[in-house]
């Protein structure tokens, strides 16, 4: 019925323009014909290195956590039934956030972060579910609240570290709690999580749609609502604790993108996953470009901008949406 | 046998915290119409979602074509069984359009677009129900009224063999009331078979060929619906003095007593 091709294509566009300016820009601006030619394998030596080694690699990684964040956020809404909703809702952050931090104070390398990192979020992954799956009445409300009351147990602990932290390692600290792209070192396993994701979750589109009605209306049109919630969930947590793990943890993309690409394209999953996954990756690798020049040669951490593009944003769109 | 039914084979529903009561043992075949009559709390919606295998029996079974419910797969069991649910979640905004067109879910693969013969179904689906015109609404501006309609349209675009509808003239004009109970039992003479609870005693005896009483305590009886509707029968399970009388030429059923006076043996 409606064709999914034509805003398909539009963001796909904005998302290589998006990777392209995030590879021109920078304290050595590569106009377009040079960035051809280093991507045709001719080019300078010095552009080569700027934009295969290092910028590449930043503005993929950059593409790939906010294309990660924004279908988590999109398919945790859906199973919230909940358009508020975001990746980090139930406590994921908060868990790699812990496993991060402590690892930094025990001075380990950044590949055991982002190790620690993936494994504070699956454990509080496994935490909330267990917890709110109790005795077996599974409700999004229930769900909810243990995934709000764990994420503040997390923050507290967060806050004890940052308490006792050596004064040094304050700084390093503080950047990967509000989202750093400048350690995403190979972009290559969110980029296979992304594809993944989407590879999956657009044929299962239709039934999210239908659960999105509720479980009871969904189980009379033929869904199975129980294993389809648990995918959902596990999806959702795995997508963001690789994106975690990739970048610290970035606010506002899994929440705002998803929900301004409902007002603009309805809400067809089938549709909003995919266009998720490319406009969360786009403005991500937008926000990032900002990060790195706004304050030259200084860098900002990207959730910085996120949430000062993503506050104002959020409460704008509210505040229309209640009149 | 209940072979070409749905069927309650010695089924108790779950309510907890009541005494087991009556198992019920009872087939809607096609062409019934089964009205489920009784006060709040009784379970008629608890009875009409466990025939709907969506919520477990505490002991019997419900079946469909002689097989169990749990048996069923849950795409082939949504083909043949659709429910009107009394109480609906918009989570997402959505026009009516799209949600006529969930009632094809059961029958469209993963990969599958709705094709414009879906397209076409959810239309007449929607035009049947005097909702044409509204497709590209959101749900959201609908009155109680057409919301209702819609879910109805929605269960005929699912097109089953047999419906399980809850309280289907909840919010709805006399008029809308008299179309979807025409409606129904126009289906239940194409060959399906029809359950609904309903709380207007004299819809279900204008249109029922069966009537099922259900009563707070698990306590039932069941038959044919100008056996079931005798007055000290419904007077016993609403708990409320009934008076009965002819008008053009059917039963009806008031309540007795004035608005004012205290209820007889204090309710």
């Amino acid at each position: 019925m409606r064709r999914l091709a034509p805003p398909l294509l539009i963001l796909a566009a904005v998302a290589m323009a998006a990777l392209a300016l995030a590879v021109g820009i920078g304290s050595v601006p590569i106009p377009p014909a040079a960035l051809w030619a280093v991507l045709t394998g001719s080019g300078e030596p010095l552009h080569q290195t700027l934009v295969l080694e290092l910028r590449a690699p930043r503005a993929l990684a950059a593409l790939a956590v906010g294309g990660l964040l924004a279908v988590a956020g999109a398919l945790m809404q859906v199973l919230l039934r909940n358009p508020l909703a975001d990746p980090y809702v139930l406590g994921l952050s908060g868990g790699a956030a812990v496993g991060a931090l402590a690892a930094m104070l025990l001075g380990l390398g950044s590949a055991l972060v982002s190790g620690a990192a993936f494994a504070g979020a699956l454990l509080s992954t496994l935490l909330v579910f267990g917890l709110a799956h109790g005795t077996g009445s599974w409700t999004p409300t229930r769900l909810l609240l243990t995934g709000v009351v764990v994420a503040s147990g997390w923050s507290a602990l967060v806050t004890f570290m940052l308490a006792v932290g050596p004064t040094r390692q304050l700084p390093g600290m503080l950047y990967w709690l509000m989202g750093d792209l400048a350690y995403a070192r190979s972009p290559w396993w969110a980029l296979a999580a992304l594809a993944a994701a989407v590879a999956v979750a657009v044929p299962l589109g239709r039934s999210l749609n239908v659960l999105a009605r509720g479980p009871l209306q969904a189980a009379a049109l033929g869904v199975a609502v129980r294993p389809l919630e648990w995918g959902i969930y596990v999806a959702a947590s795995v997508l963001t604790a690789v994106a975690v793990t990739t970048a610290g943890s970035i606010g506002f993309v899994g929440l705002v993108v998803p929900h301004m690409l409902r007002l603009v394209l309805g809400n067809d999953q089938r549709l909003i996953l995919p266009a998720a996954a490319l406009a969360g990756g786009a403005l991500l690798t937008l926000a990032d470009v900002l990060a790195r020049t706004l304050i030259a040669p200084e860098q900002l951490p990207v959730g910085v901008i996120t949430a000062m593009l993503g506050v104002p944003l959020f409460l704008y769109l509210l505040h229309r949406s209640r009149g | 046998m209940t072979g070409d039914g749905l069927a309650a084979e010695a089924l108790v529903i779950d309510i907890p915290g009541r005494p087991d009561g009556q198992p019920l043992d009872l087939a809607v075949r096609p062409g019934q119409v089964w009205g489920v009559l009784g006060p709040n709390g009784a379970g008629k919606t608890t009875l009409l979602h466990t025939l709907a295998g969506l919520r477990p029996a505490r002991s019997g079974a419900a079946s469909l074509a002689g097989r169990p419910l749990p048996y069923w797969r849950r795409k082939a069991l949504a083909r043949r069984l659709g429910v009107v649910f009394q109480e609906r979640h918009d989570g997402f905004p959505a026009t009516v359009l799209e949600t006529a067109l969930i009632g094809r879910h059961p029958y469209l693969a993963p990969w599958d677009m709705e094709t414009a013969a879906d397209v076409a179904i959810a239309r007449e689906a929607l035009e049947r129900l005097g909702l044409a015109g509204l497709e590209e609404r959101l749900v959201g501006t609908l009155s109680g009224g057409e919301r209702q309609r819609l879910s109805v349209a929605t269960v005929l675009a699912q097109e089953p063999a047999f419906w399980l509808a809850d309280e289907p003239t909840n919010h709805l004009d006399l008029r809308h009331q008299v179309a979807v109970m025409d409606l129904l039992a126009a289906q239940a003479a194409a060959g399906c078979g029809v359950l609904l609870c309903l709380h207007d005693i004299n819809l279900a005896a204008r249109w029922c060929t069966h009537i099922l009483l259900l009563y707070p305590d698990g306590k039932a009886c069941w038959g044919p619906t100008d056996a079931m509707l005798a007055t000290e029968a419904l007077e016993a399970l609403y708990g409320q003095p009934l008076v009965a009388a002819e008008a053009g030429g059917a039963r009806v059923f008031v309540p007795a007593g004035g608005g004012v006076s205290p209820p007889p043996g204090g309710g």
